[in-house]
């Protein structure tokens, strides 16, 4: 089976062959083409030239629906479900199967979920409602949807993005079954550790030209200096924190939603001066609540924040940035940025009526102008002038202009949520430097972040939130897996004494050792650097209970 | 783990192409504000030849020597381009300058009605345009104008005052209403969240009939009269003249260039206009960066309806001198358009404004000279704002290429 492309705009000239039953990554950092060729590859686009083959004959794809019945699946990154769906329900959405009178015959989509969820172990009711299922359940929903219109090659959009570490291994162990029983896997990824985990052939891509071939015994740095180009540094490097006093304070936080669901529940931990705590968990677990929470964006139903003595709540946002407050929203281009103003306007987004940007009621256009130019350097922001439009700079860049204007005036706390989401590697490296920077120089740092490199690579002691409590406050030396428990809600000591003895416990075990060996090698640099704040955190992490 | 399974969570991980979620209201207002000058001055010459086409086809000598078309071509296009020429050479001798006048202050006294058509369109547009700029779609102007006029006028009758002073009082007056008027909107915007384009439509109606029933009680209008007018203003009360008479263009021309220069001062170089455009770009950006955006819904609302209310203070206090029902006219709704055409930019809305005030001096005199019909002048007016609201069309039209946004992928 051969399939060909040809010359289009996001991807240029691109060949990729995928072989029956293997699986095959592509790996390329965000906005290199990725999901473009895929989309295409699923009729969702139209290519402007080159052709797809299937079994070395030609096919052409005028939606998902020929694309379907070609063969192709696709599992996108963002589910395509209706929550109130059962899940026999979404299976046959797209292709009803009807009996006489166009009645909808949902028994039979009930045999064919319970038929293939058997057939691999997928342990799915075809009745359960999706919004009932977790995350990793409503993904083995999406591929047994494909599966039931006979997919011969899957294509996953970054499968991993939403799913604990342990629900990471099921899906691996998932797509190693697939594979067995002879469907080709397309694994769209930017997470180096999964494809070498799973894949059988790797192909990376940048800027919408395949770069090279890659086997999956390349380390993790070969790999990332051919997605970005050259070489970069994947452990960023700091010394051990040297924390002061305990300058700000969380207690019995509690924060609901307007739909009166508690969101973030009866949490409390304290930063010290001079440490980076890191809040893993995974995505919706309260962790983006309680950044807004302390910034002011959401008020508490219960409980206090106190920075340097005094009370938060109730201040407004702006008294609390004028507190010494940065902070780094998650989503960039919603909450961080104005897409239309200039790169200088946006530098000053939160300082703009303060000395010296502003004298009264008056902007200093000058003085905005120069800080610019400064803080462009200082960062090493890449762009034309810095009266353009930020939307004229790349994520990354973006990026370093938010965080050039949180981290550029005195801080006595820093807060940044998902500081690094749709960076590639190298403006990564970057900003983990600015993070530890800032750290260095006394500030209790935040971070929120659902990737556990980033957390490992930057925290001082991690505090892991699960439905809105926070778990327990563990050391950075905590295992992988022990973290992957806390994430799924197991409290930290049973997490810690779980992973202690036996590598694995629960099915994923064979599936455990890939990503474990893979996970050992970025592991070091991070959790030898802190071996005497060890006690401390499990302390305080007793503390929380 | 139900939170996070709403597939809604658009959060999830990152979203390329999530620039364009900000809804409808606030892509069109980009969309018209990102048009260039040269498709405005494109849609104006557009409607200028449509509004020939509506000309030639109303003009019975036209249709008779299209019926002859086969005999006489040649005759017909004489007779064509001899209609819409004297219909728009009529227009622009009514609204600039008048060669065929037989004394200069005649032949300038057009630009200067001109002028005096605009002050009420500017200030009014102008107070529009904030609102667009801060993403607010404020319908409003006509009721604004109408609580301006109102107050400025029983304040120009009702006051002994000296003059020039009783005048500023007048005009504090008329912004105060408009002010108020505008406000409450933007209270209810900032406060419960309904949406200011219905809540301002309504404002404009009450406006209206409430001016309706006013003019109907002689405590209000100072009169016996039975008809629904004013006493006639002070001449304390009344915006100076520029110039002797017969020209009427009034001091209120002078503080509509003050107004422009303040509305530009605050938009661009103000902290206060940086917190309205933030917010009317990017509320969510806005918010986390400390603004307040009920705030600054409200004072973007107050301060769009002082205009419009400063407006309506010049149209009664400089060139009507009374109130009447139709006090108004149809200010409230040009000024939208204006500020459409000036894409919502200071010194476009004062361009823009005085040339609807050109339209407006010169279409009496077409109808007058060649019987052309005024509404001409309106459908103008109207397929500008067409064009406008679709930039595209435009561009297709003069195979303009369409402006590609700079944005480099990462």
């Amino acid at each position: 089976m051969t399939k060909v492309f040809g010359s289009f705009v996001a991807n240029d000239h691109i060949d990729l062959t995928i072989e029956p039953g293997e699986i095959h990554a592509l790996l390329g950092e965000n906005g290199a083409g990725k999901s473009t060729m895929m989309n295409v590859l699923y009729g969702l686009y139209d290519a402007d030239g080159g052709e797809i083959l299937i079994d070395d004959k030609p096919v052409k794809f005028s939606g998902p629906g020929d694309a379907v019945a070609a063969g192709i699946g696709m599992v996108h990154q963002h589910f395509m479900l209706v929550p109130v769906f059962t899940v026999a329900e979404s299976v046959a959405l797209g292709y009803e199967p009807t009996k006489s009178l166009g009645l909808l015959d949902i028994s039979e989509a009930r045999k064919k979920v319970k038929e293939i969820s058997s057939r691999f172990n997928f342990n799915i009711d075809p009745d359960a409602l999706i919004e009932d299922l977790p995350v990793g359940a409503q993904q083995r929903v999406e591929i047994i949807k494909a599966l039931s219109r006979d997919a011969e090659i899957l294509i996953l959009d970054e499968p991993t993005a939403v799913l604990t570490p342990q629900e990471t291994d099921e899906l691996i162990s998932i797509m190693r079954q697939l594979k067995e029983q002879g469907t080709s896997i397309v694994f769209i990824t930017h997470k180096l550790r999964e494809v070498r985990a799973i894949a059988d052939s790797i192909t990376v891509i940048r800027r919408g030209k395949i770069v090279g071939e890659a086997s999956p015994e390349s380390t993790e740095t070969e790999l990332a200096s051919q997605m970005v180009g050259r070489a970069v540094s994947l452990t960023t490097e700091k010394d051990a924190a040297d924390p002061g006093d305990a300058t700000f304070q969380v207690r019995g936080l509690t924060v609901v939603d307007k739909a009166e669901n508690v969101v973030v529940d009866d949490v409390s931990f304290d930063v010290r001066r001079g440490e980076i705590l890191a809040v893993a968990g995974v995505q919706g677990n309260g962790q983006t609540e309680l950044a807004e929470t302390i910034i002011g964006l959401i008020e508490p139903r219960l409980g206090t924040i106190t920075l340097d003595g005094k009370k938060l709540v109730g201040d407004s946002v702006k008294d609390r940035l004028g507190a010494g407050i940065g902070f780094v929203p998650e989503d960039r281009s919603t909450d961080g940025i104005i897409a239309e103003f200039a790169i200088r306007e946006n530098m000053i987004l939160d300082v703009y009526d303060r000395e010296p940007y502003a004298k009264g009621l008056n902007m200093r256009s000058k003085v905005i102008s120069e800080e610019a130019k400064k803080k462009v350097e200082e960062f090493d922001i890449r762009l034309g002038s810095v009266s353009d439009p930020i939307s004229t700079l790349s994520g990354g860049n973006q990026q370093k202009v938010v965080l050039s204007r949180e981290l550029g005036r005195d801080l006595r706390l820093f807060i940044a949520s998902q500081p690094t989401r749709g960076l590639d590697v190298g403006s990564i490296e970057f900003v983990h430097k600015r993070v530890i920077a800032e750290r260095d120089s006394g500030t209790p740092c935040i971070i929120v972040s659902t990737e556990l490199d980033e957390v490992y690579g930057l925290a001082d002691r991690i505090a892991v939130m699960y439905a809105g409590r926070i778990v327990g406050i563990v050391g950075p030396e905590t295992s992988r897996e022990a973290l992957g428990l806390m994430m799924a809600g197991v409290p930290a000591g049973e997490a810690l004494e779980a992973t202690a003895g036996t590598t694995s416990t629960d099915g994923a075990a064979n599936q455990a050792e890939g990503t474990e060996s893979a996970a050992a090698s970025a592991k070091p640099a991070s959790s030898a650097t802190e071996p005497a704040d060890d006690d401390s955190a499990t302390t305080s992490a007793e503390e929380t209970k | 783990m139900t939170t996070d399974i709403s597939p809604a969570a658009p959060s999830a991980a990152p979203p390329p192409e999530s620039e364009t979620e900000d809804g409808k209201e606030q892509t069109l207002l980009q969309q018209i504000m990102s048009g260039s000058w040269l498709v405005s001055l494109l849609a104006i010459v557009l409607a200028l030849l449509f509004g020939g086409v509506l000309i030639a086809v109303s003009n019975a000598e036209v249709v008779a020597a299209a019926e002859n078309f086969f005999a006489a071509p040649g005759e017909f296009f004489a007779t064509l381009f001899q209609t819409v020429g004297n219909a728009y050479s009529a227009l622009f001798r009514g609204a600039i300058f008048d060669w065929d006048a037989r004394t200069t202050e005649r032949a300038i006294r057009p630009l200067t009605e001109s002028m005096v058509s605009g002050t009420p369109l500017i200030l009014t547009g102008l107070g529009i345009a904030l609102a667009f700029r801060c993403g607010l779609f404020n319908i409003g102007g006509q009721g604004q104008v109408i609580l301006g006029a109102t107050i400025a006028g029983f304040l120009g009758y009702a006051l002994p005052l000296p003059p020039v002073l009783h005048m500023l009082v007048a005009a504090i007056g008329g912004i105060i209403g408009g002010a108020i008027w505008a406000g409450i909107a933007g209270v209810l915007k900032a406060r419960t969240g309904a949406n200011e384009v219905i809540v301002t439509i309504m404002l404009n109606s009450i406006a209206g009939y409430a001016l309706g029933y006013l003019l109907k009680q002689n405590w209000f209008t100072h009169t016996t009269s039975a008809n629904p007018q004013s006493r006639v203003i002070d001449d304390s009360a009344q915006m100076f003249l520029l110039l002797p008479p017969p020209f009427r263009l009034h001091f209120g021309f002078v503080i509509a260039i003050l107004a422009t220069i303040f509305v530009w001062w605050l938009l661009e170089r103000s902290t206060i206009g940086f917190e309205f455009k933030a917010v009317g770009a990017n509320p969510h950006a806005a918010r986390t960066a400390g603004i307040s955006v009920s705030k600054v819904t409200i004072l973007v609302m107050i301060v769009a309806g002082a205009l419009a209310g400063l407006g309506g203070a010049a149209q009664v206090l400089g060139t009507e001198y009374k109130l009447t029902g139709g006090i108004s006219g149809s200010i409230g709704f040009d000024a939208i358009t204006v500020a459409l055409l000036g894409r919502s930019k200071p010194l476009g809305t004062f361009l823009a404004g005085l040339l609807f005030g050109a339209f407006k001096a010169g279409g009496y005199l077409m109808q007058s000279q060649t019987g052309t019909p005024i509404d001409i002048v309106l459908v103008v007016q109207s397929v500008i704002v067409l064009l406008i609201a679709a930039p595209p069309l435009v561009r297709s039209i003069f195979r303009l290429p369409t402006p590609v946004l700079k944005r480099k992928e990462d």
